[in-house]
């Protein structure tokens, strides 16, 4: 399982870089996108990743998941969500300010 | 328990949300809550200072539950001295905005600079990475929509550059947050002080990677070279007042950079022990070099500041860098000056750009300025402090930071890069100062644009003010940043005063595996 996360990370994290390194606004919002995707499975892993075990702790349980990461990845998901948000209305502002949706402005 | 630590997170959250929801009221009557909101901060920052002036640490458990577990505000001697700081910023740039800025009368406008100051003082009170991360983004999504306040084409363009930029940094943080968490199972500051020292095998590299990825993430807030470029467009750009609050915003990263670094990653941290000097010692040299190249290049006066902002945050760095008690001494006092000197130059640039009916704040030739003497004494003595001239502040900032590196084994450079940066920054200045008031064309002829009113005059003249103090009581603002920089370098009362005498060591803890 480890194995296939880290390619999930790795398959995201690659394309996002590609996607941001695009001159274009919306590639490069659906970058950062798939690169907080990729965040944020790195650090719910960041907790270990364990299977068939109990949600929460309790007496006489060992293996339990680390509630932590999941609290951090809830709040990082919620600041990401608005993040994007902000940018998709920068984006079409910039389109209509500048005349083009070129990370410079203007149609290149 | 004392409640006041929460004071500086608490009070702009409620102006903020007040304001949000005061439609309906007057502009008077959102400037005049807006800046009685300010001034209570700054009351409370200062109430913080004295009580930790002689060195003790308050620790504000939020909700009673104990760290490292729960989440903690702390309130040393630095952060309180950056609140302080903070505190006279915001008020001088919001009572700049009141007097000058129709802008400033936009409903959102007050709401959104109080949200920007919860940012800034959270993230100057925060005791744990995670945390800082979220204050970090609550006063950058603040940011973004300051700058974009007014909506130039220009403003469009550095905003979108600049929510990129730090949305992707928002991505490494998290990373590097990810990186320390998963390997000493802790994120509380004081907390990974004890734990990292013993790492070992296997998870040493794996924090050094998260030390460094968070060193990357600091160098774009903080506008570092290669990450700084971003800078000197978007404040340029920004709206006086804002940039002046703005000169507040790199300081953050600076912060977190004297934060983190000497506390966690410091000496005494065994495999990682200064991990962060390979670094940060050449990237602030270029800093400050690229900066003061760009201050020579730059074609208007706002741009002018912008870059100041750089190179003085190159400088400061440069102090962090030696790593050191009398370094980050330096730094302290060095950010408290540069901080108001780059302030009082957004707002004495705006001034200008006011009176130059005709050419703006552009670096050209112009109609003689109607007020050009008062103006121009203005500038003259932001100048002075801006580049390090005796008698003011920057002058003694600049000698602290050479007194620093007197020992290190750069010497030269460093000596040789600060010296020739700052002259560089002096030959930039006295040049914009000369175009704008000298080299004019006919005297008087486009004399219409009104003289600034007394709030506006007033704003400049009060941070220059301070800038003086720092010169007047030089001896007690030394003998002050000195304590701070030896808290810094021997944190022990930092992590004792979060952690509490009694506290399960690293190897006993019962880590969540």
């Amino acid at each position: 399982m480890e194995a296939l996360f880290a390619i999930a990370i790795g398959t995201l994290t690659s394309c996002a870089v590609y996607l941001l390194l695009r001159a274009r606004t919306y590639p490069v919002l659906l970058g950062l996108t798939l690169l907080s995707y990729a965040v944020n499975l790195f650090l719910f892993a960041s907790g270990r990743l364990v299977v068939a075990s109990a949600p929460l702790t309790d007496q006489g349980i060992e293996h339990f998941p680390d509630p932590i990461p999941q609290a951090l990845v809830l709040t990082a998901i919620v600041i990401g969500f608005g993040m994007t948000a902000l940018l998709v209305v920068l984006a079409l502002r910039a389109i209509r300010a500048t005349g083009g949706d070129h990370v410079d402005g203007g149609e290149r | 328990m004392n409640h006041l630590p929460i004071a500086p997170i608490l009070l702009p959250l409620i102006a903020g949300s007040v304001l949000l929801l005061s439609t309906r009221w007057s502009a008077t009557a959102r400037h005049a809550f807006s800046l009685a909101a300010v001034v209570a901060q700054l009351v409370a920052a200062l109430v913080l200072f004295m009580s930790v002036r002689e060195g003790s640490v308050l620790v504000y458990a939020l909700g009673g539950w104990a760290p490292p577990f729960g989440i903690v505000l702390v309130v040393d001697r630095l952060a309180a001295t950056l609140l302080v700081l903070t505190g006279v910023v915001a008020c001088t740039s919001l009572l700049y905005a009141a007097a000058r800025e129709s802008g400033a009368a936009a409903p959102r406008f007050q709401a959104l600079f109080q949200f920007q100051l919860l940012g800034i003082q959270g993230a100057f009170l925060t005791g744990d990475l995670f945390n800082l991360f979220v204050f970090f983004e609550v006063l950058l999504i603040a940011s973004y929509a300051l700058l974009l306040h007014g909506l130039t084409p220009d403003r469009v363009k550095a905003a979108l550059h600049v929510v990129v930029l730090n949305l992707i940094g928002s991505g490494l943080f998290l990373l590097g947050v990810a990186l320390l968490y998963g390997v000493a199972g802790t994120l509380n500051f004081a907390d990974l002080a004890r734990v990292i020292p013993v790492l070992s095998g296997a998870d040493a590299p794996l924090a050094r990677t998260g030390a460094l990825l968070l060193l990357v993430v600091f160098a774009l807030k903080s506008a570092l070279v290669p990450l700084g470029f971003w800078l000197p467009s978007a404040y340029g750009a920004a709206a006086a007042a804002v940039a002046a609050l703005f000169a507040v915003l790199t300081k953050v990263g600076v912060y977190a950079v004297i934060r983190v670094y000497p506390l966690v990653f410091g000496p005494q941290a065994g495999d990682l022990a200064n991990v962060a000097e390979a670094w940060l010692l050449p990237l602030a040299l270029a800093t400050m070099a690229f900066g003061a190249l760009g201050v020579i290049a730059a074609r208007s006066l706002r741009m002018v500041a912008g870059w100041i902002v750089l190179h003085s945050v190159g400088s400061l760095l440069v102090a962090v860098a030696l790593f050191s008690a009398i370094g980050y001494a330096a730094a302290v006092y060095y950010t408290v000056h540069s901080t108001l000197a780059s302030a009082a130059l957004f707002l004495v640039a705006d001034l200008i750009a006011g009176d130059r009916t005709t050419a703006g704040d552009r670096l050209d030739t112009a109609d003689a300025m109607p007020h050009g003497t008062l103006l121009g004494a203005l500038f003259f003595a932001t100048a002075v402090t801006v580049s390090g001239l005796p008698p003011l502040s920057g002058f003694v900032g600049k000698i602290l930071i050479l007194q620093a590196a007197g020992g290190h084994k750069a010497v030269v450079l460093i000596w040789g890069s600060l010296l020739g940066a700052a002259l560089v920054v002096i030959v930039a200045l006295s040049r914009a100062g000369s175009a704008i008031f000298w080299r004019t064309a006919a005297p008087g002829a486009g004399a219409s644009a009104e003289r600034p009113g007394l709030a506006a005059l007033a704003a400049p003249a009060a941070l220059l003010g301070c800038v003086v103090a720092l010169v007047a009581w030089g001896g007690s603002a030394t003998a002050f940043a000195q304590a701070v920089g030896r808290d810094l370098a021997d944190p022990a009362a930092y992590v004792d005063a979060v952690l509490g005498g009694e506290h399960p060591q690293p190897d006993d803890r019962r880590r969540l595996r």
